[in-house]
């Protein structure tokens, strides 16, 4: 049992990775990676709001008649993130300025969706929430990788600290739009090459 | 004029997919085909012209602070439901999905069996959430948004069509093993990226 759970917070870490192997929620991977501080947050938000999610979904689960579980899925969802996102505005106001628009869009990021249909809806909530878990780590370490790529290469620092003094020649395509585009995908490379697993969306 | 430069401004320097990276989920697994690619950005459209627009209805009639004013009622017209946006705006959104669904069955059959599949995907596609919410925090006018809605859809047809077309000429080529499907996809997206950054500065 203790290897069974094990395996379902590590899986998702690596080999079954919900941004480059599962190709879900890349959405806001790309958006808040211009500086480590925001990613770190949305990690958090993130992966709140999906364990909580696959939690609650797998206690109503026995309950929900199949035909309308998409929108209590949502509706779970929804209400889970109005709260983290009330929450950042009265106490990080400066950071959910930053984050814009993206905290609320964690309802239509599929990792949350794709994890209460593929595995609350069948699984008792203990596993559950520590699949949540492993699946909002897992994103959160691609999150973060990608943010501390962008902030080294774009502004020469790391969470805010300066790294290279002021002789550091930025990249500036880094902090813009293509610069996460081409990370995610060298970072996807990468993976793919280590692991050995070419398996294809 | 202002409306010419603001669709301008959506479709080609703020573009929904290459700009605010909304949307790729679907951007990325459906770009294989052209034909199914542009059926895909043409549902977008049609969903985000009318639901953002719908919204905006919703939010200055019920939701923003004072909204409900219009009713008379001095304890209704206080209140400030800012905070049920997000939830409001996706029933509207699933709903409008739905709706414009079994319109399309009924008047328009040819439309629908195109379009069919792709609409119930698009209720979570975060484009049209993400219009929505970029219309609250932008505080556009009501035909502001119609614009924005509409040309928001129509800079995510034109970046997935575009996409489906790359792809198509590069599937006999060379490419390393771990970088063949989504990274590959992720850098020719990136280099895109970077050409409709050159639009950045036309104004209208």
């Amino acid at each position: 049992m203790a290897t069974a759970t094990h395996k379902i917070v590590t899986d998702p870490l690596s080999d079954n990775n919900p941004i480059t192997i599962q190709v879900l929620g890349i959405c806001s991977a790309l958006a808040v990676t211009v500086q480590v501080e925001t990613a770190l947050v949305m990690s958090i938000a993130l992966t709140v709001v999906v364990s909580c999610s696959n939690l609650l979904i797998s206690l109503m689960r026995n309950h929900i008649p199949s035909r309308i579980r998409m929108i209590v899925e949502v509706s779970v969802i929804a209400s889970l993130v109005i709260v983290v996102d009330q929450v950042l505005r009265a106490f990080f106001f400066e950071l959910s300025r930053q984050l814009s628009i993206f905290v609320g869009l964690i309802i239509t990021n599929c990792i949350v969706m794709g994890r209460a249909e593929a595995f609350a809806i069948q699984n008792p909530p203990g596993k559950s929430f520590m699949d949540g878990l492993g699946n909002g780590l897992g994103y959160s370490a691609i999150l973060l990788l990608v943010a501390s790529a962008r902030e080294i290469l774009g502004s020469g620092s790391w969470y805010g600290i300066d790294l290279f003094g002021e002789n550091f020649v930025s990249l500036g395509v880094a902090v813009l739009p293509p610069g996460a585009f081409l990370i995610l995908g060298v970072i996807i490379w990468i993976q793919r090459t280590v692991t050995r697993n070419f398996k294809d969306d | 004029m202002d409306y010419i430069s603001l669709a301008v401004e959506t479709i080609f320097i703020n573009n929904i997919v290459l700009a605010y990276f909304l949307g790729m989920c679907s951007f990325l697994a459906c770009s294989k085909k052209i034909e199914t690619a542009t059926g895909l950005g043409l549902a977008v459209m049609f969903v985000l012209g009318i639901t953002a627009p719908f919204n905006w209805l919703v939010k200055e009639f019920f939701l923003r602070p004072g909204a409900m004013s219009w009713t008379g009622i001095e304890t209704l017209a206080g209140l400030d439901l800012s905070f049920l946006n997000l939830i409001c705006f996706i029933a509207v959104i699933a709903s409008t999905v739905q709706l414009v669904e079994m319109v399309l069955d009924k008047y328009f059959p040819r439309l629908y069996t195109s379009l069919g599949i792709f609409l119930p995907l698009i209720t979570v596609n975060c484009s049209i959430l993400g219009g929505s919410l970029f219309m609250v925090e932008r505080d556009y006018t009501f035909l502001e948004t119609s614009v924005y809605g509409i040309s928001a859809g129509g800079g995510f047809a034109l970046a997935i069509v575009a996409l489906s077309g790359i792809r198509k000429k590069i599937r006999y080529s060379r490419i390393p093993e771990g970088l063949q499907g989504l990274g590959m996809t992720m850098i020719l997206t990136g280099l895109m990226s970077l050409v409709f950054a050159a639009f950045s500065g036309i104004s209208l």
